[in-house]
């Protein structure tokens, strides 16, 4: 018997490594996988939850978000491939036009 | 007893794999192990008894999603990643706010006794069929809307990623 908690915690500590890795990297690439890490985590949390109250729709809400991200990684690579077109570097520090 | 064990493995390669991709200064490899995040938390999934969210996970997510990331890692040709200033700083103060997040997420969860019933490894099953009755009857319309989202996101991808002419 594994208490829900572990579950839980466990998502906590991936959905924070993804905050981590968002802050901390610096390739665009990168800085978007761990957005997805991210989604994951929040993803398994719902499962765990739908698993304590016995309810199927958490299951069906892991379904919208695994399409929401899919539908996001295709827009946001399709945005990283102009953003290297246009400037040629996938660094997100040397993406600053919009600074003073 | 089997439980904890896959458990404790399959988390430990979770996060694991999480933090190799935040140490990696490649973005092919952080790649690789967001895959293997994502094959753990496939296991993890079963063993939270949802059959078709750990499918989905495999073929959607390890499959589909990350091989566009490799596609675009290999096609815009990216190399290790340079650190600037500005990298820095984030680390001073980044790494104090991130421990504090997870200390409090943990705190919240510890302090509610809700949370300490145990999962029994089987008893309870979400099998493709309930989860297809609740998709096409309770959730019908947010169903054909991700749709038209799908439709959307495909033609935005097209003309976004489209050389201008």
């Amino acid at each position: 018997m594994v208490p829900v908690s572990y579950y839980l915690v466990l998502s906590a500590i991936l959905f924070t490594i993804g905050v981590a890795a968002f802050l901390f990297k610096r390739n665009i690439i990168t800085i978007f996988m761990s957005i997805e890490l991210m989604l994951n985590a929040v993803n398994l949390s719902f499962v765990a939850f739908a698993n304590l109250h016995h309810d199927l729709s958490g299951h069906v809400f892991v379904f919208f978000v695994m399409v929401v991200a899919a539908a996001e990684a295709a827009v946001g690579l399709a945005i990283i491939i102009a953003v290297f077109r246009t400037r040629e570097t996938l660094n997100v520090d040397r993406v600053n036009l919009l600074k003073l | 007893m089997v439980h904890h064990l896959l458990f404790f493995v399959f988390a430990a390669l979770a996060v694991g794999g999480a933090l190799n991709l935040l140490v990696q200064k490649h973005p092919i490899s952080s790649a690789l192990s967001l895959i293997l995040v994502m094959g753990s938390l496939a296991l993890l999934y079963l063993l939270l008894g949802a059959e078709f969210v750990a499918a989905i996970q495999i073929i959607v997510y390890a499959g589909a999603i990350m091989v566009l990331f490799v596609f675009v890692i290999m096609l815009l040709n990216a190399g290790e990643e340079e650190h600037t200033k500005g990298s820095r700083f984030v680390m001073v103060f980044g790494i104090p706010a991130v421990a504090v997040l997870v200390g409090m997420i943990v705190y919240v969860l510890a302090n509610r006794s809700q949370m300490n019933t145990g999962i029994e490894l089987g008893a309870f099953v979400g099998s493709t069929s309930g989860v297809a009755n609740l998709l096409f009857k309770e959730f019908l319309l947010p169903f054909e809307v991700t749709s038209v989202l799908i439709l959307i996101a495909i033609m935005g991808a097209v003309v976004l990623a489209r050389r201008e002419p």
